[in-house]
């Protein structure tokens, strides 16, 4: 059995009388895990914030035809902004606080194998979103959408600096994101608690090592492309503009090589989610749990073979266009069989609908809406009429929202007893769970009428064409209330935080490490770490004469 | 779903087709949607099934642990397998249909995207048009596709399908329109500050009205003008318009902006942004950035009387 490492507590600061376990200072010196996934996923309840009032502003510039409140450079400068924050600053950091936070606990370990790296890696993504948002006050946010397609991106048609912030601060930020995942893959490879064995890990520890590979696979491609235009705009090296000897195509190519795992990358994480959260709430094991592992390792696989899905209007020709259709279309299946084996897990089971339950079976249908009309982009004749229109806004959002937002949600409601010691209110959460899901729906259901009506997406403005209006006021009057359960729910924590019931060390009679140690976990994680002989090694000490 | 059963028509969906493409790509639509409602269907009702049956009681005890099941397993891949491999021979079969290669025949129609305005040449006559472009119906025709300065994508939902206008690249399109008409579209690829005021209107015609439109196209505007007008004109030429719009037959021959030799015979005017009148006119040359900002257009400072005279001349280019 390998020593469980033990992290820092305290350092003097030479020459100063005060140490680092004071105040503010505790968390801007840590390197444990705990307190650093906490700030990964309160800088992404700040960057939510932000993304959230951007594109609130949009949809008050779309609550009705021919509206003036902003001008199309405000406008998109905000649609840009909502796009990148959320993808880079508000999905990642959640993500990676969840695994940050997490994976040690559930391997039995006391911390990440390399703490400051992964200090490091939560730092560079904090300055990276600051650097992103400094571009207003430095002349001009990126305003070429967070796809930022040359040669739109290039220095004659955007002189504001804002892609040149775009550019910078989503090197930074994606620097930290691959250090943060080689972190990930040392950790879980080599200090997962001695009797844990690879086809023992909980799942959500097996998602977050796929997870991790991918990010190693597909971040050098956008780095790269990042690298590249920089040196477009500053250097004029035309490497995207076709006057030059360029591409212009050559972007899309990189920048999806990068932007189709990085779907994948926000979401299997939350399939892991899922995966622990469907069995505790169904009591009953996960049904399929090398199928699961099969399926998530094929869609890594496959996420690298369907970039040009995103590029069937581009005139690539039928040959290529039907490789990637082919492609597309088999990811939608590993991806829609762990629906099954959901729902399969909850058959047959004794049901507690409680919040973090709510969210997984509500995730069921929502993120269904949106892998089926995510089918329909594969199918090429349909793409031809829907690809750029609200059809996709309302796709991505129930893959984005539907499917990632429901998994932290999820997520969030299931671990906060353990990360906060506190217990949220049942009731308040419940009426925040039904107003999120009614708004989110209101929000985007119509917009997949619109797009087959003929809106194009990122319109400043429409004209008064039959049914947009109406359909658009629908949307925004969703987008609305979507703010203000995100109000409820910011609410929520906070009291939770102040108030709340004390939680036990185990509130849901779950089955993995993380819940064998006190909530919250002091900054030693465990003592000592029960055996591990199954992939439920809590029930199993719980009920030995019934081990798995 | 919901959505698709309040369509309303409009115009510009993609469920009202004018074309025999549009009519494959339509076809093909409706099986997706058939076959997404029966998943969609299906997983709801298990969901809710699933989860009014096993909610757990107050005198529920540990329910069997399954951890597995292979032939349910081998289902779960099956069912979905089964689907997609038939929609995707049917998609492959629409799209050899659809976008078949073009060959090297010449285009009938090259359309070029600006920021932010179409231009539409038709070649083997001297016909230079903009936004609004005339198509003849019943023919199969070959439409070539530019771009100017930054990508652009042509959609006409009624014509089926959209293609990208990629600088550096030529791109081609096949359309057939069945019968006369009006079509609406836009630009859909984002392009920078006014993307939304980049609208299409196809005017289908009959091959001879269309012919006959060619015919009085090609010819440079004549018109018994009035002293305003001619005034007008006089200024276009010396003032900076003729650098970047063309006129035929007069010395205005700039390709930057789009050509006006029979402007006022358009009904809109930028991009479909409003009707074309003369109000309208006078408010643009008043400031084009206050009416559509980030155009490049560049606002010159005129004397009222001066734009009164451009707006007598421009309105007269039928």
């Amino acid at each position: 059995m390998k020593a469980i490492r033990l992290p820092e507590s305290e350092k003097p600061i030479p020459g100063l009388s005060v140490s680092t376990n004071q105040g503010l200072l505790q968390w801007i010196s840590s390197v444990d895990h705990k307190q650093i996934g906490i700030m990964y996923l309160w800088l992404s309840v700040l960057f939510l914030v932000m993304g959230g009032c951007e594109i609130l502003l949009v949809r008050l510039q779309l609550v009705v035809p021919n509206n003036d409140f902003l001008d199309p450079e405000v406008f998109n400068q905000l649609f840009t902004m909502h796009g990148t924050t959320m993808i880079f600053f508000v999905a990642m950091p959640a993500i990676f606080g969840f695994n940050t936070y997490l994976v040690p606990l559930m391997i039995g370990a006391n911390d990440m194998a390399y703490p400051r790296l992964n200090a490091f890696s939560f730092w560079l993504t904090f300055f990276g979103g600051l650097m992103l948002y400094f571009s207003f006050l430095a002349g001009g946010a990126p305003d070429a959408g967070w796809f930022n397609y040359a040669p739109l991106n290039q220095y004659n048609y955007s002189s504001s600096p804002g892609i040149d912030y775009y550019c910078s601060s989503l090197l930074i930020a994606g620097i930290g994101t691959v250090s943060a995942s080689a972190n990930f893959i040392v950790t879980i490879l080599k200090y997962r608690v001695g009797t844990m064995s690879l086809k023992h890990m909980p799942l959500f520890v097996w998602m977050v090592l796929i997870n991790s590979f991918l990010i190693l696979a597909a971040f050098p491609a956008l780095n790269a492309a990042l690298a590249m235009l920089l040196l477009d705009r500053q250097l004029h090296a035309h490497f995207f503009t076709a006057i030059g000897g360029g591409s212009a195509i050559l972007w899309q190519h990189l920048f999806w090589l990068f932007g189709h795992p990085e779907v994948y990358i926000v979401i299997l994480p939350i399939f892991g989610i899922f995966s622990e959260i469907f069995p505790v709430y169904s009591r009953k094991p996960i049904f399929g749990y090398n199928f699961i592992i099969g399926s998530g390792m094929a869609i890594a696989l496959l996420a690298f073979g369907v970039w040009i899905h995103h590029m069937f209007a581009t005139g690539l020709g039928n040959t290529v266009n039907g490789f990637f259709a082919a492609s597309s279309m088999l990811i939608g299946i590993p991806t829609g069989v762990k629906i099954f084996n959901w729902l399969a897990t909850m058959y047959g089971g004794a049901i507690r609908f409680k919040v973090a339950m709510m969210f997984a079976v509500a995730f069921l249908v929502e993120f269904t809406i949106g892998g089926l009309s995510g089918i329909s982009f594969a199918i090429i004749p349909i793409d031809w009429q829907l690809t750029d229109t609200y059809y996709v806004v309302a796709h991505l959002h129930y893959v984005f929202i539907g499917g990632t937002l429901f998994g932290l949600l999820s997520g969030l409601f299931y671990w906060f007893p353990k990360i906060s010691g506190r217990i949220p209110d049942e009731r308040l959460s419940k009426w925040f769970f039904w107003l999120f899901v009614i708004s989110f729906n209101l929000t985007f259901l119509v917009q997949h009428a619109l797009g087959a009506m003929g809106m194009a997406r990122r319109v400043y403005t429409y004209p008064d064409f039959a049914g947009w209006g109406t359909l658009n006021l629908i949307s925004t009057t969703g987008g609305f209330l979507m703010g203000i359960s995100i109000g409820l729910l910011v609410y929520i924590l906070v009291k939770a935080i102040r108030k709340g019931v004390q939680a036990p060390a185990d509130p849901w009679d779950a089955s993995t490490l993380e819940w064998t140690t006190s909530s919250p976990p002091e900054l030693k994680n465990f003592d000592q770490v029960i055996p591990v002989n199954s992939t439920r090694p809590f029930r199993d000490f719980k009920r030995p004469d019934d081990a798995d | 779903m919901a959505g698709y059963l309040c369509l309303i028509s409009n115009g510009q969906s993609i469920f009202e087709v004018a074309s025999p493409e549009a009519e494959k790509i339509r076809a093909l639509t409706y099986g997706f949607l058939i076959a997404a409602a029966g998943v969609m269907l299906l997983i709801v009702l298990l969901t809710i099934y699933i989860s009014v049956k096993f909610r757990a009681k107050a005198t529920s005890v540990e329910p069997i642990q399954i951890k597995g099941n292979r032939k349910v397993e081998i289902l779960m891949v099956g069912f979905p397998l089964v689907l997609v491999i038939g929609f995707f021979f049917w998609s492959i079969k629409t799209m050899r249909e659809v976008l078949p290669p073009h060959g090297d025949g010449p285009p009938d129609i090259i359309i070029t995207g600006h920021q932010w305005w179409w231009e539409a040449v038709y070649p083997g006559s001297k016909v230079v048009a903009a936004n609004e472009i005339y198509l003849p119906t019943g023919k199969r025709l070959l439409i070539e596709l530019n771009a100017a300065d930054v990508i652009h994508d042509w959609w006409v939902p009624a014509l089926g399908g959209k293609m990208d206008l990629i600088p550096g690249m030529v791109n081609h399109l096949w359309v057939t329109i069945n019968k006369p008409g009006t079509y609406e579209g836009t630009c859909s690829e984002f392009c920078g500050q006014q993307h939304a005021w980049m609208r299409i209107r196809v005017v289908a015609q009959s091959p001879e009205d269309h012919e006959q439109w060619l015919q009085a196209h090609s010819q440079r505007t004549e018109l018994p003008m009035g002293t305003l007008a001619l005034e007008g004109k006089a200024l276009f030429m010396k003032a900076s318009c003729s650098n970047c719009h063309s006129v035929q037959g007069t010395i205005a021959t700039g390709g930057e902006g789009p050509d006006l030799t029979h402007f006022a015979s358009r009904k809109t005017m930028l991009a479909g942004m409003m009707d074309n009148n003369p109000e309208n006119v006078y408010k643009w040359l008043t400031d084009p950035q206050k009416v559509k900002p980030g155009s490049h257009m560049p606002r010159f400072i005129f004397a009222k009387d001066s734009i009164a005279a451009l707006t007598a001349y421009l309105t007269q280019l039928k």
